[in-house]
């Protein structure tokens, strides 16, 4: 059973850390659609794995995992949008944890976009 | 529809967030006597009117301005009713609002609660400025988790802190199973 008392541990560690981490414009924007579309195409483990794979990678302190409500592209959910500043902002479509997976190493790590699975790479009518 | 009961507790309660809730309650409560599994959702955000409170359960009504339909509540609503359930809304204006929707917990028709786990950490960890109340039930035995209690004790630390989220979430892991013995509902 976990108790109080580890996070009072963790508290005390992170105290002197925390606070150069104040968010800044230079933080690339990570924001996952989370509205009952795509809630309902599968968004939650997505989020889950994008955070996890963005810690495991030592870029916490770089980019920020947020969500948001409907993008008002449903049928293309989950969609994750990427927001590096000064670039355009890029949407991948249709996600799943192991594009999320490709997308942090290949966009987020290596700085290219994963073009296969932007929006733009559709037929959209 | 959802694949799982713990979806429409997310779905639902991002509406708490987006209604600008600064408290959440979450209950989720099996009890096999009753033969109920209860998911009920409280909140202190705008409300609704009793006119929004009777279109939220028809599909055809939606807040969303980017299309029609909103079909998180009809949904929810129908998959409580058919295993013999009910569901209700209630909910004022300035006060906030409860969502409860009672299921058939043995119904062959009542989908699996699933993973809840991950519905209320990512809650939790991606909605810092609402506090959480959650309570996981089973029978007589419980577990309270209260956001509350973890900021008075982080302070200016936030949630999102890589330790402090996986914290949480063992937590959240290690308490359920406390209750409920590793039982999947």
């Amino acid at each position: 059973m976990k108790t109080l008392a580890e996070l009072k541990a963790i508290r005390e560690k992170m105290q002197n850390q925390v606070g150069l981490r104040a968010e800044d414009h230079n933080h690339t924007r990570v924001v996952v659609g989370m509205a009952t579309c795509g809630i309902a195409a599968g968004a939650r483990p997505v989020l889950t794995k994008l955070s996890q794979e963005i810690q495991e990678r030592g870029l916490t302190e770089k980019v920020a995992v947020t969500q948001t409500g409907c993008i008002g592209l449903c049928q293309y959910e989950p969609i994750v949008e990427v927001m590096v500043p000064g670039e355009p902002k890029v949407t991948y479509i249709r996600m799943n944890e192991e594009k999320a997976v490709e997308v942090v190493n290949r966009h987020l790590v290596g700085g290219h976009v994963v073009d296969e699975y932007t929006l733009g790479a559709t037929d959209m009518k | 529809m959802m694949p799982e009961i713990s979806l429409n507790v997310l779905d639902v309660t991002e509406n708490s967030t987006r209604a600008g809730a600064k408290l959440v309650s979450i209950l989720i409560q099996a009890d096999h006597q009753a033969d109920t599994l209860t998911i009920r959702i409280q909140d202190d955000g705008c409300g609704m009117t009793p006119e929004q409170v009777e279109q939220v359960v028809d599909p055809f009504f939606t807040t969303r301005t980017t299309r029609k339909v909103g079909l998180g509540i009809p949904f929810y609503k129908y998959a409580a009713e058919s295993t013999g359930g009910s569901f209700s809304i209630r909910s004022q204006v300035g006060v906030g609002t409860e969502v409860t929707a009672v299921f058939g917990l043995s119904h062959i028709d009542r989908m699996p609660l699933g993973d809840i786990t991950s519905t209320i950490h990512t809650l939790i960890v991606y909605h810092p400025e609402t506090d959480f109340v959650y309570t996981y039930q089973i029978d007589e035995r419980s577990f309270v988790l209260d956001t509350r209690e973890f900021k008075e004790i982080l302070g200016d630390v936030p949630f999102s802190e890589p330790e402090v989220s996986q914290y949480i979430f063992e937590y959240l892991t290690e308490n359920k199973n406390e209750v409920d013995q590793g039982a999947v509902l």
